[in-house]
């Protein structure tokens, strides 16, 4: 019945690595040139009614999942973030907004032991790391998609975001970047739509310090059987729906939910980060592997 | 063969998107509260329409089949569009003819024949064309009822064509459009205009079975009458 069953397609085998020529747009078949121009395009599209979809689809708690991605990190001042397909700066505010209230509990731990110290030393103490309330944590946000940037780029200024950020223009496939130079490297739900993911990879693996950590965090494989009907039911009934109602865009929404099913699984994904070079890679399913937050190392 | 299997289901048309019975429904509530909340979004207007129209639009095109003219468009399938008006020539032609007066509409309010959304949720390929041509000959109702673009024009009309056609989209519109008006204007409309509207709705031919196209240098009075359209107040 049309209720339940999606497009006659059955899932193609083409997964995230090239197979020759042919790849996959959500369910249709293209060539990896179209693919990359089809993505382009969708983003180009829905960039200013991004974060809106986001809300109304996933009602909110896309915003629990990229805040269980931050604690995860825990990153500490001082910490030189890549936000990869950061488009527009969800996860770079927040990384803003932790490593400021963690500088704030350093000083404020700094002024109790410094007790027997008189009111002028406090004070010019207290004003010396006023000027550096990050602690020199800085955050590059690389997106392939100039609307998305300027998405970001608006909303830092109307945000307040100003310290410690920076907007690069870049390709996941090849990064803009020198090697060894990134504490962390994140790309949230954003490595589902980079035509080669083992590029990607790659790459996140090169810009990365020794000691570095890549994070993702994506849609990913529902394997209770029950929850996955009742995923597929909201995903292709709903979406669609919502992205012509509030996007007035039909096709980028049903991509979207499209791309979700032809993206690697969990252990999928996880051997692929280990080929990149990657140790210690493991995964942490949300929502019951709606979405999953994978890990490694580059040691 | 690939193109086919992506959508799992035939695309009937250009710009076809086949939808579930769910998703009509969930597109019927979702656009009716979109252009409620947001009367700039005229493409939910449209997809209102669309996705209502399941009992309507069979009714027109039956209606259309069964007339001479309409059988005609049906057969030709004619688009009012900038690309094949002629807009010199029809500016040239006398006043009062359904070509100045149309042209004068549309400088006077500033709207383009080419702004008609195409049809994306219809189901059938000949259905698809008439809520087209629906929409390509809403300017033309303006200009023989004689109504502006405001929002008190578009009620008017929109009274006119839920007679008509009978399209939800049309009721729906009819009904809340008049929400967003001053009292004043409220009075003139369901005073006068309004059930003028209804009279001239009730009384005319359906107005999709005219080939608007042939009929350019006709007075628009001569239409008017012919129609069975009452003389606007």
């Amino acid at each position: 019945r049309a209720l339940l069953s999606r497009p006659a397609a059955a899932l193609r085998p083409l997964r995230g690595l090239a197979a020759g020529p042919e790849m996959h747009f959500g369910f249709q078949s293209v060539t990896e040139e179209e693919r990359r121009e089809k993505i382009y395009q969708v983003f180009e599209s829905v960039a200013k009614k991004y974060d809106v979809m986001n809300d109304s689809m996933t009602l909110g708690i896309h915003r629990v999942w990229k805040d269980i991605l931050m604690h995860k990190m825990n990153p500490s001042p001082g910490t030189l973030l890549l936000d990869v397909a950061g488009g527009t700066g969800d996860i770079a505010f927040r990384f803003i907004n932790y490593v400021r209230s963690v500088r704030e509990r350093q000083l404020q731990r700094k002024l109790k032991h410094h007790q027997n110290l008189s009111w002028q030393e406090i004070f010019e103490s207290y004003q010396k790391d006023k000027f550096n309330s990050l602690g020199d944590s800085q955050v590059v946000v690389c997106d392939i998609n100039r609307e998305m940037l300027k998405v970001g780029k608006q909303k830092a200024q109307h945000l307040g975001y100003s310290e410690g950020l920076s907007w690069v223009l870049g390709n996941a496939e090849e990064l803009p970047f020198d090697d060894d130079k990134f504490d962390v490297y994140t790309i949230a739900f954003g490595i589902r739509n980079v035509t080669r993911i083992d590029l990607a990879l790659q790459e996140a693996y090169r810009v990365l310090k020794p000691g570095g950590r890549f994070l993702c965090l994506e849609f990913s494989r529902v394997s209770n059987p029950l929850l996955s009907r009742l995923y597929d039911l909201y995903s292709f009934q709903v979406i669609p729906v919502l992205g012509e109602v509030i996007a007035g865009d039909w096709r980028s929404y049903q991509y979207l939910v499209e791309s979700i099913r032809q993206f690697p699984p969990q252990e999928e994904l996880k051997a692929m980060i280990e080929d990149a070079g990657f140790f210690k890679v493991d995964y942490e399913n949300l929502n019951f592997g709606i979405v999953a937050i994978h890990s490694g190392f580059k040691l | 063969e690939e193109e086919e299997e992506e959508e799992g289901w035939h695309r009937l048309y250009p710009g076809h998107i086949p939808t579930s019975s769910l998703q009509k429904a969930l597109l019927a509530a979702g656009s009716a509260a979109m252009a409620l909340y947001d009367p700039y979004r005229h493409d939910m207007v449209a997809v209102l329409g669309e996705t209502t129209g399941c009992l309507a639009l069979p009714n027109l095109r039956d209606k259309m089949k069964n007339h001479p003219e309409g059988y005609c468009i049906l057969q030709e399938r004619p688009h009012i569009r900038l690309s094949t008006l002629d807009m010199a020539r029809l500016q040239g032609l006398p006043d009062g003819s359904l070509g100045r007066e149309y042209v004068r509409f549309l400088e006077d309010n500033k709207v383009s024949p080419d702004t008609r959304m195409l049809p994306k949720f219809v189901d059938d390929e000949e259905l698809a064309y008439v809520i087209l041509r629906y929409r390509e000959v809403h300017d033309l109702m303006h200009t023989l009822l004689g109504m502006p673009t405001n929002m008190l024009g578009e009620v008017v009309v929109k009274w006119f064509e839920a007679i008509q056609t009978g399209l939800p989209m049309c009721v729906l519109g009819a009904a809340f459009g008049p929400i967003r008006l001053s009292t004043r204007k409220l009075q003139v409309l369901a005073t006068e205009l309004v059930p003028w509207a209804i009279r001239s709705g009730l009384n005319a031919s359906c107005v999709l079975n005219v080939y608007y196209e042939q009929r350019w240098e006709q007075p628009v009075e001569s239409l008017r009458e012919e129609l069975g359209i009452f003389p606007p107040p």
